[in-house]
């Protein structure tokens, strides 16, 4: 052990009912280093540092402090042991002024005078160098300045580790280079910050050193100056590059000269910038790209899913408008959500509702699909996409994730949509389901449906798709197919090719 | 055994646990009480008309405005996860509007009252799609938005009659209020009956209520799979207006009289209490009309219990609220939760042994 550990994590397990988040993870911080902390969705950033700051307890490990062992089981003992939080979004309130804002609640004595800590307040304000006044009221100060008082008061509380939870991602540039300054002031004081990006850039600028987590294993720890951006992409999708150059195709990507089902010219929506898209029947096709690139903000536009901004749409050559959901689940769209819980179950209805959902849906309001034919229906598809569940009347949040998953899938199955968009369905569920998930794509473009098919894991998306749209900062960056579908060469597509 | 106790409390069934146990609780404590207390007797009113008589008609005949109200407020709380405080109000107005159509001219006709009701469930289901827009538009808290009709909904009563409280006497407005000659059931009886009947069909021809259900469990799905969740929300609150204006008619029919001060006062708390009581979550998504229902005959009831027993009526409120607080906490999720724990470790030896055994083998 280096004498400058200011924290280790060794071994760390963390379980969640049916998941191991964490398995026998490591992590250790020194004193006065920006340690970046990598990995796509569901590799255990987040539930690491929620372990680290006491909002989980974990199953098994040990977490030491300067040498010292100690347990963190809340967040007042995080705060103890100087580890200190700044989440993505402001966690401070508006409406009070800067000063109150970094005294509040920090001690108990009410009769601190509001003269002394104004004072104070604002000797720490000058001393971090950030442009806000003590009097200040909070609300009124640009992003990035809350961000940095909410900063300085996790450091003014004796912090030695700092957690910068995705702090850039509502900032822009020169927001940006503020907050790095101030990171870096910090780091010659000797804090130790961990910083949660997804953005590759800064981590480069910013980070001396990265820890990459997958699947809720620990990767690897690098200098960063040692590891090439395209080589951070592989560590975190998986596969060293050097497998990659040898890992050939194993299946044949036949482009089919079919007709052109669904066609978007400078499609945009208030998520996603304009893009060009076309895909033809019984096409699978991917968009790919980190988390934040862009991909789900694009296929939500295709389903009209967020406030469309403009462009022209074209199905089957004909023009038609998208505007929201149901136009799209008309015109045979069908989107499977990113988030399930979020947008895709309703937790309280039963198995066989959610089923019918969007069938119902597109027969209309006058149109009730009856009992008995909504039982046949669900019972169907229970059947077929072999849905794991007591019975057709339970309700589907107590399903597993997996069978959730299908729920939703026999939900859109139902419709008999002519092209449907799975935006990572396979997150988040075992091995086997996703292997049948990945089967029935490959069968739905058999009978000449169009797919869409959104994955964190390359190599699901390598295996079913036959042409990958590659984003990169909400752009498309790349359109690859044939012989260039391979990992290296999507990840160096992704990683911005200058590997 | 076991099984049909667990389907009791979480099934189907699970939600009307708690109403029904209610009632029947209420049932036995009035029969110990008095055997005579559900008593139904034959008589003849001032009219000459055979009529049932006794406390059970009147409970069920003095819970009518509440169930048609509860019915209303059940779709609105599952779908905006909110109440409307102005549902008394409202039904101020409406009767307001009721009366002054009926007294526009020198006789009451049958197509006069029907001309009237017409309108009146016309200005409430206006003052309806008022609060909806507020909250499926605005997105305004139900309770803030409905706040502004509770607040200055009698005073617009007020205005309708010009201040007065104007009586009607008419052997039409009597019948509804009270009973229809040759039949002996209260007419506000059979016209909850009616409604509960429209509500099911409603529900049978329409899709309204997995739509409801959907919107108020995860509105972001429901959206994504094309539902319209403004208009889902906006709906429930024009189907409470229906309700409003019916309870109203109710309210004005069986005293002959609108008065704008005290029609239906403070209804709202008891409707929202009998969603409450009927097993309902107040945070909305899924829901059981017939719940709200027994839970306004619970509440009903239950007052007419504590009346039967000689408590005065400036006390009723106060027993009131201890029944209730013990209904609400046995019906609440930490309850329940905690129940099922006891009761899966009071048989939890038995079954941890056989478990063992299936594993073993």
């Amino acid at each position: 052990m280096q004498e400058d550990c200011l924290l280790e994590l060794r071994g760390i397990d963390k379980l969640f009912p049916g998941v191991l988040a964490l398995d026998n993870v490591d992590f250790t911080l020194r004193k006065g280093e920006i340690h970046a902390l990598m990995g796509e969705n569901g590799a255990g950033k987040s539930t690491l540092i929620k372990i680290l700051t006491g909002v989980y307890p974990m199953d098994a490990g040990s977490v030491k402090v300067e040498g010292k062992p100690v347990h963190i089981n809340s967040p007042q003992d995080a705060q103890n042991n100087g580890i200190s939080t700044v989440y993505q979004e402001i966690t401070l309130c508006p409406n009070l002024t800067v000063a109150e804002n970094m005294f509040i609640g920090r001690d108990n004595r009410h009769w601190v005078k509001q003269k002394d800590y104004e004072k104070r307040a604002e000797e720490i304000l000058q001393n971090l160098q950030i442009p806000a006044r003590a009097r200040q009221q909070l609300g009124n100060c640009s992003l990035a300045v809350q961000q940095m008082v909410a900063i300085a008061r996790a450091v003014d509380m004796n912090c030695k580790v700092l957690i910068l939870d995705e702090p850039t991602s509502s900032l822009d540039d020169k927001e940006v280079q503020m907050l790095f300054t101030m990171m870096r002031d910090l780091k010659s004081r000797g804090v130790g910050i961990i910083f949660v990006t997804h953005f590759l850039e800064q981590v480069y600028e910013v980070s001396d050193r990265i820890t990459v987590l997958r699947n809720g294993e620990l990767v690897g720890e690098y200098l960063t100056e040692e590891l090439p951006q395209v080589q951070l992409v592989a560590k975190m999708m998986g596969k060293e590059l050097e497998e990659l150059n040898e890992l050939s195709d194993s299946e044949e990507h036949t482009a089919s000269d079919k007709e052109v089902f669904y066609e978007a010219e400078g499609l945009s929506s208030s998520e996603a910038l304009p893009f060009n898209f076309s895909i033809k029947k019984g096409e699978v096709n991917g968009f790919t790209g980190l988390l934040g690139s862009g991909r789900s903000e694009s296929v939500r536009a295709i389903f009209g899913a967020d406030k469309v901004g403009g462009g022209t749409v074209k199905i089957k050559g004909k023009n038609v408008r998208i505007n929201k959901p149901i136009d799209a689940m008309k015109n045979g769209i069908g989107y499977l959500a990113e988030d399930r819980k979020r947008d895709g179950i309703i937790a309280d209805l039963s198995v066989r509702e959610n089923i019918i959902l969007a069938l119902q849906v597109m027969n209309g309001f006058f149109k009730p699909i009856s009992r008995s034919e909504s039982e046949a229906f669900a019972d169907e598809y229970i059947k077929a996409l072999k849905i794991k569940t007591a019975s057709r009347e339970t309700p589907v949040g107590s399903l597993s994730g997996g069978n959730q998953q299908k729920v939703i899938l026999a939900r859109w199955l139902l419709t008999h949509p002519d092209y449907l968009i799975l935006d990572e369905p396979t997150r988040g569920i075992d091995v086997g389901t996703k292997l049948e998930i990945q089967k029935l794509v490959l069968k739905l473009a058999e009978e000449d449906v169009s797919v869409t098919f959104i994955s964190s894991e390359i190599e699901e998306m390598l295996r079913t798709c036959s042409r990958l749209i590659v984003m990169r900062d909400r752009h498309i960056v790349g359109e690859l197919k044939g012989s260039d579908l391979n990992q290296a060469k999507v990840m160096k597509t992704i990683a911005g090719g200058e590997a | 055994m076991n099984n049909m106790f667990k389907k009791l409390i979480k099934g189907g069934m699970g939600q009307l646990a708690i109403p029904l146990i209610a009632i029947a609780l209420l049932v036995i404590f009035n029969l110990i009480r008095d055997p005579g207390f559900f008593f139904v007797g034959i008589s003849h009113n001032n009219d000459g008309n055979i009529v049932l008589q006794g406390n059970l008609i009147s409970i069920i005949n003095g819970a009518s405005e509440l169930a048609v109200l509860a019915m209303g407020m059940t779709l609105v709380t599952a779908a905006c996860g909110g109440q409307d405080i102005s549902v008394g109000a409202a039904a101020a107005i409406a009767g307001s509007v009721l009366v002054k159509t009926l007294k526009s001219g020198p006789q009451i006709t049958g197509g006069k009252v029907l001309l009237a009701f017409i309108l009146a469930c016309i200005v409430a289901m206006i003052f309806g799609s008022f609060n909806g827009t507020l909250v499926a538009v605005f997105k305004i808290q139900p309770m803030i938005a409905t706040l502004i009709l509770y607040t200055c909904g009698r005073s617009i009563a007020y205005w309708i009659n010009g201040g007065a409280t104007p009586t009607v006497s008419s052997p039409i407005i009597s019948a509804i209020g009270s009973f229809i000659p040759g039949i002996p059931v209260p007419t506000p009886v059979l016209i909850v009956i009616l409604m509960a009947i429209i509500f099911k069909l409603i529900f049978r021809f329409t899709s309204l209520e997995l739509f409801t259900q959907s919107v108020g469990i995860n509105g972001s799905a429901a959206r994504l799979n094309g539902i319209n969740s403004t208009f889902i929300k906006l709906l429930s609150f024009i189907i409470l207006g229906v309700c409003v204006a019916v309870a109203g008619t109710i309210g004005v029919s069986r005293l002959g009289l609108i008065n704008h001060e005290t029609l239906l006062l403070d209804i709202e708390m008891d409707a929202i209490l009998a969603v409450a009581i009927g097993g309902n979550s107040l945070g909305g998504g899924k829901f059981k009309i017939s719940g709200s229902i027994i839970g306004a005959y619970v509440i009903q009831m239950l007052t007419i219990t504590l009346y039967a027993m000689k408590v005065s009526s400036t006390d009723v409120k106060a027993y009131k609220a201890l029944v209730i607080i013990l209904l609400v906490v046995i019906g609440s999720p930490v309850f329940k939760d905690r129940f099922n724990k006891f009761v899966n470790r009071m048989r939890g030896d038995k079954k941890g042994i056989s478990e063992k055994g299936a594993a073993k083998a």
